[in-house]
């Protein structure tokens, strides 16, 4: 296989994992909880190295789901001791991260694990860090985990794609039929932490953020079915990636940042021109409206 | 003596119309009760009308001057619910904010502020709290607070939304006390109200309004079984010939 | 121990950490209007939302220079602002997720164009990479003159229109009936955090300076119930936090500083949330008994 074709892989992965696990973030209005896992992974992915002193899947997962799964469970712990939820989202993601830069820090530059990295990934370097078993080459192992997420993320959510729906549609309701509506939360926290370990190798763990929340945020303007949202946020990330590594290509920058640009253009593209939605589309019906107040 | 004008106002939320077709005139020295069953746009009327939230269309006329010129003639005292009760601050401090629009920026509330702050807490029977944290408060007495507040203000009129809600007996009694003073001194009071069994009592004046003004005037001419029925359509049916109403209604 | 007292007589020391306190006083101040004012993440938002800002006025003038670094970056975090405010009020898409949306995308953009002047620009271009995470080590007499001049104006401003901001934060609604211009205000707030994240950046970074304004409020308001005490608390628990962590910075080789400061003011917010005076744990538990 090509260098380039499997970069490209790569993103498509990013974008759809993310993508279909962002759009339930977005609906649930967990956002900005998602930005403090992405950035909290961190300190796991630090963690599972001091401990294992390797950079392997399986202990950057676990890592990475306990930190995600402590940090959720943090800020709703001083969200129930009285402080607002955005402040607390604020000062556990920002304590967790420091930590995680300054131990990053100490390691030093023995490892293959810089701050610069973790903030921006390199995807350009992921087609030559291949998995090889049996001295067969078997790809980049970078794919091979994503793909693993990504079929764990979309097999939970066809799993419980039902209670899914009306734990974030209406949880009261949820609670007294029986759903476990805090064990569907904390699972969906895993998925984002997974999401983000996956991801943190290629687009680093803050730009992971941008392909978490976009594509979701994009496909809500588009898109008034839940199962459609999740769909649609899938080809939106892809899409975004696509577009970005083009890009990125072409004017030799960054490519998880043009990818996060990319997403951000999608986004305008749908704000002002979403049929439904789109501020073009509300302007239009708001001026027919004032003409049939002046008519009457 | 006109005290408010409003003409042809109209709001609209997404494309749903929150109040159309707004047209009447309130005398200067009445209480006026704001009348209309849940979603008929009571709190957005008030808010409209102090240009809080945008409008589709509509002027205020506010003694003869459009009610931007006239803003410091004017006291509001929003919904308890609008704002932080966990906000770091006392009730003297909150009474205070009422001088605001007299003290003019970046000044401090000197002395003389500060006792006439006191003053309108004693007037509500609320001096003892004057340093206590408003989270500290009963619901009736952070109402009271809002209230030393609207007095610290000294307008002209003044606009409550729903004052009564939630609030005990001897706060209710209170706040009734104060309106009358008001209206003794020749200012003008609008206030949202739900509860229809008071009406009669508390009000000279009604405004009926369900997205539109139903009828607006002295209370026993307006207050009607007729004019209720149109106002809360068949829901109000089984209030029959209760006193609450003006007979011959 | 002789390298810290040498360390703390050193005039450029003395300089960092006038600067880093002065810094630290004026963000909680300001950070406490914010946090009551519940946008603490549209300030993290905002301090991402300066790196293209810095990039941008970069390429632009080709030159280094704080002033124009300063503009670009109050403009991009002012334009995130109002992007994060426009896209609430125009569509569907609730606050967390605008916040969301303008935070990463510009801060994406930050990088890209970071990356475009380290591949393509020509000129002194190093250092640009130290407004991610801050680096004190790294500042010179200048750099700090104007974090210090910018911080004293914060907090002078933040002290005059003391009494309009408490009002349209606590109020709004009753604010503008009494005629304050409560949108003016709101801006004012708005270019006071870029004000903070901009003077503060090379210090802290982009990345973790909004812990500067969450944090050290957030700590204040488990000491108090005044919100004049709780701005000045916070501005000291800020300072500490400023001092220690760029202290720890300068002595250790290398040690980022932001991530450093964050974590001061962190270990202060835990201990405020456990023995805080008006709202700490053990005080509630304690009076419960």
């Amino acid at each position: 296989m090509t260098y380039s074709l499997w970069i490209i892989i790569t993103g498509v992965l990013v974008g759809v994992t993310c993508g279909m696990t962002g759009a339930l973030l977005v609906l649930r209005k967990m956002s900005m909880l998602a930005d403090a896992i992405s950035h909290t992974v961190l300190l796991g992915i630090v963690g599972a190295f001091l401990v294992t002193h390797s950079l392997n899947g399986v202990p950057m997962l676990v890592g990475a789901a306990t930190v995600g799964i402590l940090t959720a469970l943090m800020v709703q712990l001083l969200d129930s001791s009285g402080v607002q939820s955005d402040a607390a989202i604020g000062v556990v993601f920002t304590s967790l991260f420091a930590l995680g830069v300054v131990l990053i820090s100490f390691i030093g530059d023995s490892v293959h694990l810089d701050v610069e990295h973790a903030l921006m990934g390199e995807i350009a370097f992921v087609p030559w860090d291949t998995w090889t078993w049996n001295g067969i080459n078997l790809g980049p192992t970078a794919v091979w985990l994503l793909g693993f997420v990504f079929i764990l993320n979309l097999t939970i959510i066809l799993l419980f794609y039902k209670e899914f729906k009306i734990s974030t549609f209406d949880p009261q309701l949820a609670i007294s039929i029986g759903v476990p509506v805090v064990a569907i939360h904390y699972v969906l926290m895993s998925m984002v932490s997974f999401s983000t370990v996956a991801s943190f190798d290629s687009v680093g763990a803050i730009l992971v953020v941008a392909m978490l929340i976009v594509p979701g945020a994009t496909s809500y303007l588009l898109t008034d079915s839940f199962g459609g949202m999740i769909a649609l946020s899938a080809l939106i990330g892809a899409l975004s990636s696509l577009l970005g590594y083009t890009f990125a290509l072409f004017v030799d920058v960054s490519i998880s940042g043009a990818m996060a640009t990319a997403t951000g253009l999608l986004f305008t593209l749908a704000f002002f021109l979403s049929p439904k939605h789109g501020m073009l589309a509300k302007w239009y019906r708001r001026k027919q409206m004032q003409k049939q107040q002046l008519n009457a | 003596m006109k005290a408010i004008e409003i003409q042809n106002l109209a709001v609209t939320y997404e494309r749903q119309p929150v109040l159309e077709n707004v047209n009447f005139t309130i005398p200067e020295g009445t209480l006026t009760g704001i009348i209309g069953p849940n979603g008929a746009g009571k709190s957005t009327l008030i808010k409209s009308i102090l240009h809080l939230i945008p409008r589709l269309s509509g002027d205020v006329v506010v003694y003869g001057k459009p009610y931007k010129k006239q803003r410091n003639l004017i006291g509001y005292v929003p919904q308890r619910s609008e704002v932080d009760w966990d906000f770091p601050t006392n009730a003297l401090d909150v009474v205070l904010m009422g001088r605001y629009g007299h003290i003019g920026w970046i000044r401090r509330p000197n002395k003389k502020e500060i006792q006439f702050a006191y003053e309108c807490l004693e007037k509500v029977g609320m001096k003892e709290f004057a340093n206590r944290q408003i989270s500290q408060l009963s619901g009736g007495q952070q109402q009271r607070v809002f209230l030393a507040r609207a007095l610290a203000q000294d307008a002209q009129i003044y606009f409550m939304d729903e004052p009564f809600a939630g609030v005990d007996a001897a706060t209710e009694k209170a706040i009734m006390k104060l309106l009358q003073e008001w209206r003794e001194q020749g200012k003008t009071v609008l206030v949202v109200h739900h509860d229809l069994q008071t009406v009669k009592d508390y009000f000279d004046h009604c405004l009926l309004l369900n997205k539109t003004p139903v009828d607006y005037g002295p209370t026993e001419s307006v207050f009607t079984l007729d004019n209720l029925e149109r106002t809360y359509g068949g829901a109000i049916s089984f209030l029959g010939n209760s006193p609450i109403l003006t007979q011959g209604g | 121990m002789n390298e810290l007292l040498s360390l703390l007589t050193s005039p450029n020391t003395q300089w960092v950490l006038a600067g880093s306190s002065l810094l630290g006083f004026a963000s909680g101040l300001i950070g406490s209007f914010v946090l009551l004012k519940k946008q603490s993440l549209i300030g993290d938002a905002m301090a991402h939302a300066t790196l293209p800002g810095v990039c941008l006025a970069f390429l632009i003038f080709g030159v280094k220079s704080i002033p124009l670094f300063l503009i670009g970056a109050a403009t991009t975090g002012l334009i995130a602002t109002y992007c994060i405010q426009a896209i609430v009020k125009h569509s569907r898409i609730k606050t967390d997720a605008s916040i969301g949306v303008v935070l990463s995308v510009f801060f994406g953009l930050g990088i890209m164009l970071l990356t475009y002047i380290t591949k393509h620009a020509k000129g002194n271009q190093s250092g640009l990479e130290d407004f991610i995470f801050g680096q004190a080590a790294a500042m010179v007499k200048s750099d700090i003159q104007v974090i210090a001049v910018g911080s004293l104006l914060i907090i002078i401003l933040s002290s005059l229109f003391f009494k309009e901001f408490k009002i349209s934060i606590f109020d709004p609604n009753y604010a503008r009936g009494i005629g304050l211009p409560v949108s003016v205000f709101n801006l004012v707030l708005m270019a006071l955090v870029v004000g903070v994240v901009v003077v503060g950046i090379q210090m802290v970074g982009v990345v973790l300076i909004a812990a500067l304004l969450i944090t050290p409020p957030l700590a204040a308001r488990y000491w108090t119930d005044q919100l004049g005490r709780m701005g000045v608390i916070a501005g000291i628990f800020g300072a500490i936090s400023g001092v220690t962590g760029t202290l720890i910075s300068t002595a250790g080789e290398g040690l980022p500083t932001g991530p450093l400061i964050v974590l001061c003011a962190s270990l202060i917010f835990v201990l405020s949330l456990l023995f805080g005076a008006s709202k700490g744990i053990i005080v509630k538990a304690v009076r419960q008994t």
